[in-house]
């Protein structure tokens, strides 16, 4: 079932163009993920407002906008964790993103991780509650993003840098098809947030989709093919990036 | 018992007792519970068997609720729930590996206080004293399955821990009583406690069921 709402109007809002990256290849046909007309509501506040937007596979969706703009909103939306107020939401051809959540990788502002266990356990735990899907090794996560496997301190005595690697490595350990990335930079030196540009590089390679929120828009240049602004909820801009990586 | 179940309980038990946060604040809130009502009534003889049923169940419902009260609150702090959410297991095995492991921290901690409580109560068990093994339990088994249920259902909830034990203790109640009656019954050695202990039973099975089945809702609520 399509999260909808067709019996209640909302006259207020304006609809948007459908806003939609040219899809050259063939494998792009099916798209990632559909938002159309898309609202969210908080009491009577409009977090989102009449959002339409295709995202195609294998490309980097890089989502700006001021404190506030709604893009933390839309990537929960996107990652199953809020229901749109009005318009639908599908995910990889059709799918309610609740029914594809194995699918999706989301790292939001907070780790999402135990402090009193160390990041191997962390991951450990993580793996295990995806049964049946090829996940990385702890290890092999947690070298991705550049911490030693091997470090046995509980994550609470980690640095903010760290625990945010760590919380990039609990997103990758289940080789998600769309990764969904809050603000993933903050709290990271340039050094560590160019080598997370890389490896997100990579990532996108493998024909998967990435859609990241930052204020950093420089730092993500290097890989956005699309970006997208956010403003007071609605969308207000979609412009090609000119990815170098 | 299913994987995911396993890996939740697992990690329960190891955070716990890496911190042993529930654990010290339960034990040392329980025996507080019986010193204090030990000195208030100076119980002994049969006054003492009469009311100590009453000061177990008591004791343990208190101290239970200080740890029911954070039993969610690891998830909360670093938005872990919503990773577990994220998560293609059902939400169910989250709640009964929780609900096991706190039932473990109770049970242990009634166990060290028994012999506290036989102390401070001057108390000699007239009646059956093994059925006291499936009293304790039965009885531990409601106030934290509920618990954890209500705990979930009030995490979003800015007096989440007033609201808990709104919540909870009114529909505790009936589990209460047959703790109570077939603690005291046992103890005194007056009456049959099996009534009770089946009514303990049959109201553990239908709330424990009653939440494995809502537990999907709460959880994936917004």
């Amino acid at each position: 079932m399509l999260l909808t709402h067709p019996t209640r109007p909302l006259p207020q809002l304006q609809q948007t163009d459908r806003m939609t990256a040219p899809a050259s290849e063939a494998d792009r046909s099916v798209l990632c993920a559909r938002l159309d007309g898309v609202s969210k509501l908080f009491g009577s506040f409009a977090a989102l407002r009449q959002v339409t937007v295709d995202l195609e596979p294998g490309r980097c969706y890089v989502l700006i906008g001021e404190n506030g703009a709604g893009k933390s909103t839309l990537l929960r939306i996107l990652a199953g964790l809020l229901r749109p107020s009005f318009g639908t939401v599908t995910v990889f051809g059709g799918l309610e993103p609740h029914d594809a959540r194995a699918r999706i990788g989301y790292m939001s502002h907070a780790p999402m991780l135990y402090d009193e266990l160390t990041a191997e356990e962390n991951l450990r735990y993580f793996r295990s509650l995806y049964p049946g899907r090829a996940c990385l090794s702890p290890a092999e996560s947690l070298r991705q993003v550049g911490l030693d496997p091997e470090l046995n301190r509980p994550l609470g005595q980690y640095s903010q840098g760290m625990r945010q690697r760590t919380s990039l490595a609990r997103v990758l350990l289940s080789v998600p098809e769309l990764l969904l990335l809050d603000e993933p930079f903050s709290n990271m030196d340039i050094e560590s947030a160019r080598q997370m540009v890389e490896l997100l590089a990579g990532f996108r390679q493998g024909n998967r989709t990435i859609v990241l929120t930052t204020h950093q828009r420089e730092m993500a240049a290097p890989i956005a093919d699309w970006v997208f602004a956010l403003h007071a909820g609605r969308l207000i801009s979609f412009e090609p990036g000119r990815p170098t990586l | 018992m299913p994987r995911a179940l396993w890996t939740h309980l697992v990690k329960d038990l190891r955070i716990e007792l890496r911190s042993l946060d529930a654990f010290v604040s339960m034990l040392f809130f329980s025996l507080l519970v019986v010193v204090l009502f030990s000195i208030a009534f100076d119980p002994h003889g049969d006054f003492s068997r009469e009311i100590a049923g009453g000061v177990l169940s008591v004791a343990t419902m208190f101290a239970s609720v200080s740890a029911l009260n954070q039993a969610w609150a690891r998830e909360i702090r670093h938005q872990v729930i919503d990773a577990q959410r994220m998560a293609p297991t059902p939400g169910a095995e989250l709640f009964l590996a929780k609900v096991i492991a706190n039932f473990l921290f109770v049970s242990v901690v009634q166990v060290i206080l028994a012999p506290f409580f036989l102390i401070f109560y001057n108390l000699h068990i007239e009646g059956q004293a093994w059925l006291l093994a499936l009293v304790l339990p039965l009885g531990t088994w409601a106030l934290v399955g509920n618990g954890i249920f209500f705990a979930a259902l009030s995490i979003r909830s800015r007096n989440r821990e007033l609201l808990l034990s709104l919540i909870l203790f009114p529909i505790f109640i009936p589990a209460l009583l047959a703790m109570v009656r077939a603690t005291t019954s046992i103890l005194t050695g007056d009456g049959d406690p099996t009534l009770w202990i089946k009514l303990l039973l049959g109201y553990d099975i239908i709330f424990t069921t009653a939440s494995l089945l809502l537990f999907d809702v709460v959880f994936h609520a917004e």
